[in-house]
Order: C-alpha cells, then sequence, then structure tokens
C-alpha cells in the first residue's frame, strides 16, 4: 500500500515538475519576445495605414489616435476601430476598419481611408476568405482592382451608382467572382454614408477610449 | 556503427519517410503546401520541433516512469512548439502571418508524438537527434515537393514571396515558370492536395519498385565488392 502511494506521488511530482519547467521556459520566451511581436504588429498595421493615405497628410500618431465606435458594423459584436489622422490638430481624414459578411466564404475586412470631404483617399483589404484565384483579386498583390476607389466619394460617382456594373453602377465586377466585389462596394459605401453622417462625433473625442464622452 | 546513422537517414528521408509512407502530420501537408516558401517554412518549423522533442525525450527518458510518460511528452512538445511559434512571431512575422494556426497546430501533428513515443524514448540522445532531424527534414521535403508541385500547375511561378522567410534580398528569386499564366484554381485548392499527394506518393512507388527490380541483377557483384573492402 505504502509503495504505491510512495509511486504515485513521486510520478505526480515529476509531471508537476516538467508542466513547471514548461510553462517556465514558454514564459521566458514570450517575456523575450513580446516588445518585437508588438513592435511587428505596429509596424504592419502603420504599413496598412500608409498604404490607404499618404503620410504627408497627417502629423499625429495615427496609430494611437483612435475610436471605437459599435454601430458602424452592423451586426457584429466587435467595435471597429477608427483611426484619425490630424494636421496641427485639425481633423483631415479618418481610416475606417470595415468588416462587411456579405463576402463568399466568410467576413472581409477592409481599412476605407476618408478625407474630411468626403473623397476616399484609398481602401485595402486587410484579411478575407474568398476563393483564390477569383475573390482574391480584391487583393492588391493580386490586382489593382481596389485602386479603383481612389478618389471616389459619395458625389462622384453619384450614390445610387455605388454597385458593380452587373448591377447598373460604376465599379468592375472581377472575372469569375460578383459577390464579392458586390460586397466590397457595398461595404465602403456604408462606410462613407457612415462617415458622413458621423463626422463629428468621430473626431470630437480625443480621448482614445470608447467610452469617452459618448 | 556508421551503417546505424545512415539508416536513420536514409528511413527518415525515404523508407519511411512521415508524409509520404507513414502518411502521418496530412492536414498541415495538404493545407499549407500551396507555394514552395509556404511548405518549407512549415517544414523547418516542423523540423525543429522534432529535433528538440526528440533529444529532449531520450535524455530524460530514464527519469520518467511509464505511467505518465505520454503526458510528460505532450508537456515537452507543447511547450517547444509554443516557444517556436512565439519566436516566428518575432522574427519572421510574415511568414508567421500566413502559416497562422499552422504554427500552433504542429502540436498535433502525429509524427511528433510518434517519433518520440516509438524512437527517442528508447534510444541514445544522438540517434534520437538525428532521427528528429532526419524525419523533419523527410517531412520538410515531401512539403517543398508537393509546394512546387501545386506552385507551378496553380500560379505558373516558384518561390513566389520568398522575402517572407529571407528579407528583403529574395523579393527578386520568384521564378515566373509560365510567363501569363491565369492559374489553375484547382492545384491551389485543398483537392489539388490531395491529387497532389497521391501522385507524389505514385511516383515513389514506382521508383521503389524500379530500384527493386534492378537489384537481384546487381546483387552477387556488390556483395564481392563489400568483402573485398
Amino acid at each position: 500500500m505504502n509503495a504505491i502511494i510512495k509511486k504515485t506521488l513521486s510520478a505526480a511530482a515529476i509531471l508537476g515538475g516538467f508542466s513547471l519547467l514548461g510553462l517556465g521556459l514558454t514564459s521566458l520566451t514570450f517575456h523575450k519576445t513580446e516588445a518585437k511581436i508588438q513592435e511587428n504588429e505596429r509596424q504592419a498595421l502603420l504599413t496598412n495605414l500608409k498604404a490607404v493615405i499618404p503620410e504627408s497628410l497627417y502629423d499625429n500618431d495615427i496609430v494611437n489616435d483612435t475610436i471605437e465606435v459599435s454601430d458602424l458594423n452592423q451586426g457584429l459584436s466587435k467595435p471597429a476601430i477608427i483611426y484619425r489622422a490630424r494636421q496641427k490638430g485639425t481633423p483631415v481624414a479618418a481610416v475606417m476598419t470595415v468588416v462587411t459578411p456579405n463576402g463568399y466564404s466568410g467576413n472581409i475586412s477592409l481599412l476605407v481611408a476618408v478625407k474630411t470631404d468626403g473623397a476616399l483617399t484609398g481602401v485595402r483589404a486587410i484579411s478575407h476568405r474568398e476563393t483564390p484565384g477569383l475573390g482574391d483579386k480584391i487583393e492588391i498583390e493580386r490586382s489593382d482592382w481596389i485602386l479603383a476607389f481612389d478618389g471616389k466619394s459619395l458625389a462622384m460617382p453619384k450614390a445610387q451608382e455605388w454597385a458593380v456594373k452587373r448591377d447598373g453602377g460604376h465599379f468592375d465586377q472581377l472575372t469569375g467572382a460578383t459577390i464579392t466585389p458586390r460586397a466590397v462596394v457595398g461595404a465602403i459605401k456604408n462606410a462613407l454614408l457612415y462617415f458622413k453622417h458621423n463626422q463629428v462625433r468621430i473626431f470630437s473625442t480625443t480621448e482614445s477610449t470608447p467610452e469617452g464622452g459618448n | 556503427m556508421f551503417s546505424e546513422y545512415s539508416k536513420i537517414v536514409k528511413d527518415g528521408l525515404w523508407l519511411n519517410n512521415q508524409a509520404f509512407v507513414a502518411l502521418l502530420g496530412l492536414c498541415p501537408l495538404l493545407a499549407v503546401s500551396n507555394t514552395v516558401i509556404n511548405g518549407l517554412g512549415l517544414g523547418l518549423a516542423t523540423t525543429m520541433t522534432l529535433v528538440v522533442s526528440n533529444t529532449v525525450v531520450s535524455l530524460i527518458r530514464n527519469f520518467v516512469p511509464d505511467e505518465i510518460r505520454l503526458p510528460v511528452f505532450v508537456l515537452v512538445i507543447a511547450s517547444v512548439v509554443t516557444m517556436i511559434e512565439l519566436a516566428m512571431n518575432a522574427w519572421f512575422f510574415g511568414l508567421y502571418k500566413i502559416l497562422g494556426i499552422f504554427i500552433p497546430l504542429i502540436v498535433t501533428n502525429c509524427s511528433i508524438i510518434g517519433r518520440a513515443e516509438a524512437y527517442a524514448s528508447k534510444q541514445r540522445a544522438d540517434k534520437a537527434f538525428l532521427d528528429g532531424l532526419s524525419m523533419g527534414l523527410g517531412f520538410t521535403f515531401a512539403l517543398v515537393t508537393l509546394g512546387s508541385l501545386r506552385e507551378i500547375i496553380g500560379s505558373g511561378t516558384l518561390f513566389a514571396k520568398a522575402e517572407l522567410m529571407f528579407g528583403e534580398a529574395a523579393k527578386t528569386w520568384q521564378i515566373d515558370v509560365i510567363t501569363d499564366y491565369s492559374g489553375m484554381l484547382l492545384a491551389i485548392l485543398p483537392p489539388g492536395a490531395f491529387i497532389g499527394l497521391g501522385l507524389l506518393i505514385a511516383l515513389k512507388n514506382i521508383i521503389d519498385t524500379k530500384v527493386k527490380q534492378r537489384k537481384p541483377a546487381h546483387i552477387q557483384i556488390p556483395i564481392q565488392a563489400a568483402q573485398e573492402q
């Protein structure tokens, strides 16, 4: 009896020892890499932001000048982040993280940058699960399609022409894929409308917390 | 002594190739082999895991009671994979983003616990190390072969996005095997991976059969030669 207890206890102690060792080594690695990983993520975000809005337009720390809004991406529980670009304190543009569920396969995330006059400075697809070779042409690495939105606004083309050509609108669809471009065009139009109606609120709070003032 | 080591290497790379013969780790093999660089990235991460886990398991094999050996092996493998995941996130960020969930999923690659249990827990550390290295490189070989097949047929390129692994200088490495190619969707999607793997296994079997057929004709000469040596 005693031998069994002793054996069990020693096995438990060995297992516990290995757990602690594993835990210790992984925490050590975590602490060694944490700063570098955060910097990578910041850089990746900054690269994406630079792609949609020229750096010369603003002088503030755009990565940290953010506001979270819960009514931009309807139907999603996660609030949308909006990066705010300012020149000497004056609002010049906002970069919205727009998510649409209307794609062919899962959510499509976009970065939509719009100036205070309502014109787009750029749009990029950040993540999606559209069909490789067809719907994935919304990526800048695959085709120039997404550049068609540069400089566009709700005035040009007119609001009712914010659709793909198959639906009687202004924008090209992609060969072999209509659902994906339709979702993207719709999402950008929604974002522009949202920006038009909420512009004051988007730039008003200087706090970057979601509760700040709203 | 030497032949024992060369047998380990031969087993890992060819005779008992984890992907082509044992058919282990199919989930990452099929999901990530759409380009050469993706295949190479996951292959090397898996090799690293196999080498470290095999060596550690072999070193601790005499201290760990039989009853708890599997939980301990799982702990070792999970810790190693977590550390590799963090390191890749820090130093190969672009590749990490593409391989995504398949890095942590190395934990569930059966060939890793398989080698730990079937080999490393019974052998000396140097042999376990070599076994891990050979098995890992064999798996990488499978991933890269399938990856180049699918990348050429699927998108007409080779070594696309090499800069994710080898830095900015590798941006020019991309070879356009077929220019003005509209791509073949089937090869990029998972069904193409199954078909490609099937073809590669068939090819391996043909090679093995050919080698076997040729052996009887040569067999007497090599034996004499070996004796003279």
